[in-house]
């Protein structure tokens, strides 16, 4: 695995050194996207800490013994799920002022993109914790323990080593939907490289730059998730998760 | 002497198929009980409904003179809900034939969780009785083991001393060897002599293992399509037994060693 990780880095440095041989002159666009790149970590990260608390809400609420509960995650989980993440942005910036909510174009960004990742990350919490063996609840009812002490001690625990890796995937899904929120008057890095490339036209430096920019940024994710895969593989004494 | 587990009437039906078919039983404090039978005739159901692991749909069962499966409400007799339950199952601990420690826990904070967390103790106390639980298993140098560094064996006994930790009154042993290698058999089986010798506990116990349960068993319940066909001490039973069934089951099992 380090083997890989070390290759992927070496990749990225070579790409780079690549650019600086074959485009003379690409300074000049560095600072302006690198402003647009901090505002995509920001939403990035702002996105990714609303979706783990919907996700896990939702995913527990689809588990409920009460129906009302199941009700509602159902009804959240296949609305953001079975529309487009674009229009809902555009709904909520565009459309909830009718109804007399304005909000920042900032926070429709994280609160759409955020509920949006939370309605497949609430599917992953769902499908983890039912994948914890019924031993597990077996041994705690053996043991008399209450049902939600076994869900805190015992089973969710569990379930959280094994939905890393999908954790993984989303979070990467969610930091490349993040150029969606340049249509919503934000100036992430998408933003930032079409800004630029109307008034340069260096369309091939820039592009390609910005996409250099988004694939360090999702490494950035893969290698912490790994280090988080790791760390808790440990714990099960692994280093392995299940 | 009254007993401590007590089966009145129980019926245990999935679906349209009975597993236990209006089973009467009585076992008597620190008795210990084999139970023995082919596979499907109810056996391990038998101590799935006295954990409360599965619910039953008729009769009533009684632990220590208290109605597990049933409470008192306005004199009458209901089901019981989930809280009663725990108030009662606390007397009766499981050990289960795959184990099923807590993966993400060491060996001392799976015999610690449930003392600490239900029972109230502080993690001093807990952990003095887990500590000397896992030495009586003979497991002292594993504490801080987790259970994929423990052969099956050590798990089990893990697995015993962590039932053992919340003092049951009754403890249930669901074919705690079958899932074992044969060499690893021997070390369980002697904890088990163990407590029966050091505690003051009541055992019922799923076993295959008939020389085990005639050497250590009070008496021996021998079940046939969710009824007791036939039990009793254990030389009269091994050596005389009278139901056809017994004779068959028998012979089939002596003839596989």
């Amino acid at each position: 695995m380090t083997i890989r990780l070390a290759f992927l880095i070496a990749l990225m440095g070579f790409t780079g050194g690549l650019m600086v041989a074959s485009f003379a002159g690409f300074r000049e666009f560095i600072p302006g996207l690198l402003m647009g790149a901090w505002v995509t970590v920001q939403i990035t990260v702002l996105a990714a800490i609303l979706a783990v608390v919907a996700a896990m809400a939702a995913g527990l609420a689809k588990l409920s013994r009460i129906r009302v509960l199941r009700w509602i995650a159902n009804i959240y989980v296949e609305i953001f799920r079975g529309t487009s993440a674009l229009v809902q942005l555009f709904w909520l910036y565009f459309v909830l002022p009718h109804f007399g909510i304005s909000l920042s174009a900032m926070t429709v960004a994280v609160v759409g993109l955020g509920l949006n990742v939370g309605a497949y990350g609430a599917e992953v919490v769902r499908g983890s914790i039912q994948a914890v063996a019924k031993g597990q609840y077996e041994a705690a009812t053996a043991l008399n323990m209450s049902r939600s002490l076994t869900m805190r001690r015992i089973i969710i625990p569990q379930a959280v080593a094994a939905m890393l890796p999908p954790w993984g995937n989303l979070f990467i899904e969610l930091l490349k939907a993040t150029a969606l929120v340049s249509l919503i008057t934000i100036t992430d890095l998408t933003f930032r490289a079409y800004q630029l490339n109307q008034v340069t036209l260096r369309t091939v430096e820039i592009f390609t730059l910005v996409l250099v920019v988004y694939l360090a940024l999702s490494l950035v994710i893969t290698i912490g998730m790994r280090a988080l895969e790791r760390r808790v593989g440990a714990d099960f004494g692994t280093g392995r998760v299940l | 002497m009254d007993p401590i587990v007590s089966f009145q009437g129980v019926t245990k039906r999935y679906g349209y198929l009975s597993v236990l078919k209006e089973l009467d039983l009585d076992v008597a404090p620190n008795e210990k009980v084999a139970i023995i039978g082919p596979s499907g005739s109810g056996k391990s159901t038998l101590l799935r409904v006295l954990m409360t692991l599965e619910q039953i749909q008729e009769g009533i069962i009684y632990v220590d003179g208290q109605p597990l499966t049933h409470m008192e409400r306005n004199g009458a007799l209901v089901p019981a809900d989930e809280r009663y339950q725990r108030s009662v199952r606390g007397k009766i601990g499981m050990v289960f034939q795959n184990f099923n420690l807590f993966p993400h826990m060491t060996a001392l904070q799976n015999c610690m969780e449930a003392p600490m967390n239900v029972l109230g103790l502080s993690r001093q106390d807990a952990q003095a009785r887990a500590s000397e639980l896992l030495e009586m298993v003979g497991l002292a140098d594993k504490m801080q083991s987790r259970p994929n560094r423990l052969s099956g064996g050590q798990q089990q006994r893990v697995a015993i001393a962590r039932a053992l930790a919340m003092r049951p009154k009754v403890m249930l042993f669901d074919e705690v060897t079958s899932a074992l290698d044969p060499e690893l058999v021997g070390e369980v089986l002697n904890v088990i002599r163990k407590l029966g010798d050091e505690h003051n506990l009541t055992m019922l116990m799923v076993t295959h293992q008939m020389g085990f349960a005639r050497e250590f068993a009070d008496r021996v319940c021998f079940f046939y399509e969710g009824r007791i066909a036939e039990q009793g001490p254990p030389n009269e039973f091994f050596t005389d037994p009278k139901n056809e069934r017994t004779r068959a089951f028998l012979s089939a099992v002596l003839e596989a060693h």
